[in-house]
């Protein structure tokens, strides 16, 4: 786990420093991790496994727009796990249960792969539709066609700014909606 | 239809966004808060008309000492608490350094009682007004600080929109302070406390709402 906690915070550091690929190595990194606590988490409340995939996402989502209260000089996994536990417990309480967590829910899991059958659509694809028109049509080009900010710039002729501008807000807002419902 | 990893991908992308620390939102927000509420204060009830000569009088400044070491305690405890993984157990004795102070100037007057009795002091001119103006001047403070908090990610919402409320009546206290003419420690320790309760609650019941993320 030690190494595993090093390599972590050393990714963590690179992407607040603005690299996007060791971001996207340490969400990648981390969502294994992620999956397999909300997953146990489901099943010590009694509720289905299969909603884990929300669960999972919504703690990304949560981790991406708070990751600036992560303060550099300390260990990433304690600030992960205070997140995610946070929004398990959100999300467990939500389906109507009392629900306990434990950090070492976190600490001590092992890393599960996704379902291997086709996931249905999550809560955050449901959500996209009612987004404003603009960010709606940047969440759509990004993270559903997969498309790059460039290339969503110049589909919807407006800036590069305006796409990363859209593109956060729409996430701020999807993570709103999560909260909210 | 997104799953995971196209999600993970379009927060990769959004990864050079620029976002501010709730320390950041603060320093900003803060002071306006506090200059609206500065200006609300001299447009409205104004500074005491002997406010010069006051100044000598220990127990007028203790106010200031009182109110701002209060707003001042609660600003670390505020950072502590905006953090995920951090319950701002760690500076909440700062908060006894008001109360000592506060408790100091109550022994103080009574060693040297002036020839008023002490429950008149202790009910002052207007303590209504000091109950209603706090608050009052309490409200855009506390905008402040809790907009300041929702750039965190505080584990107990509630506690933190109650420090926010702390950090806000604090501020507010002093500004009235300089309108206020009940100077006694004991009028303070009262009227003063029960208007930053009532901020601290309200605080409280806007945050476990407002500082969800």
């Amino acid at each position: 786990m030690q190494g595993r906690d090093e390599e972590w915070t050393a990714l963590m550091r690179s992407a607040n420093a603005g690299d996007s690929a060791a971001y996207h190595r340490l969400l990648k990194a981390v969502t294994p991790v992620l999956r397999a606590a909300a997953r146990r988490g489901l099943a010590r409340s009694g509720q289905p496994i299969d909603q884990s995939e929300d669960i999972v996402q919504d703690i990304l989502l949560a981790v991406h727009l708070k990751k600036h209260t992560w303060d550099d000089g300390a260990p990433f996994a304690p600030w992960l796990f205070a997140i995610a536990r946070n929004k398990l417990i959100d999300a467990l309480r939500r389906r109507g249960r009392r629900v306990f967590v434990n950090i070492d829910d976190f600490a001590e899991t092992i890393p599960s792969a996704p379902a291997a059958e086709t996931l249905p659509t999550t809560e955050i694809a449901g959500h996209l539709e009612s987004l404003p028109a603009r960010q709606r049509d940047v969440l759509q080009s990004i993270a559903v066609d997969s498309a790059s900010i460039k290339s969503t710039a110049a589909k919807l002729a407006i800036s590069e700014g305006a796409v990363r501008v859209a593109l956060h807000r729409g996430l701020a807002r999807l993570a709103g909606k999560l909260r909210t419902e | 239809m997104m799953d995971t990893e196209r999600l993970i991908a379009t927060l990769a992308a959004d990864n050079g966004y620029p976002t501010r620390p709730p320390a950041r939102v603060l320093a900003i927000a803060v002071p306006v808060g506090f200059a609206i509420s500065l200006a609300l204060l001299l447009a409205t009830l104004g500074l005491r008309p002997d406010f010069m000569q006051a100044t000598h009088n220990p127990f007028f400044d203790l106010k200031f000492v009182v109110t701002l070491a209060l707003a001042l305690a609660a600003l670390p405890i505020a950072l502590q608490a905006s953090q995920p993984q951090r319950l701002p157990r760690r500076w909440l004795w700062l908060l006894l350094i008001p109360v000592s102070l506060l408790a100091l100037g109550i022994v103080a007057e009574a060693a040297a009682p002036p020839p008023v009795p002490a429950m008149t002091r202790l009910m002052g001119h207007n303590a209504l007004l000091c109950m209603a103006s706090i608050p009052a001047l309490a409200l855009p403070l506390l905008a402040a600080a809790l907009i300041g908090l929702r750039a965190g990610a505080p584990q107990r919402p509630a506690l933190a929109g109650a420090i926010a409320g702390l950090l806000a009546s604090g501020l507010a206290a002093a500004l009235y302070a300089a309108h206020c003419i009940d100077d006694s420690p004991l009028f303070v320790a009262t009227w003063y406390t029960l208007a930053v309760a009532l901020v601290t609650l309200l605080g409280a019941a806007i945050g476990s709402r407002a500082l969800r993320y």
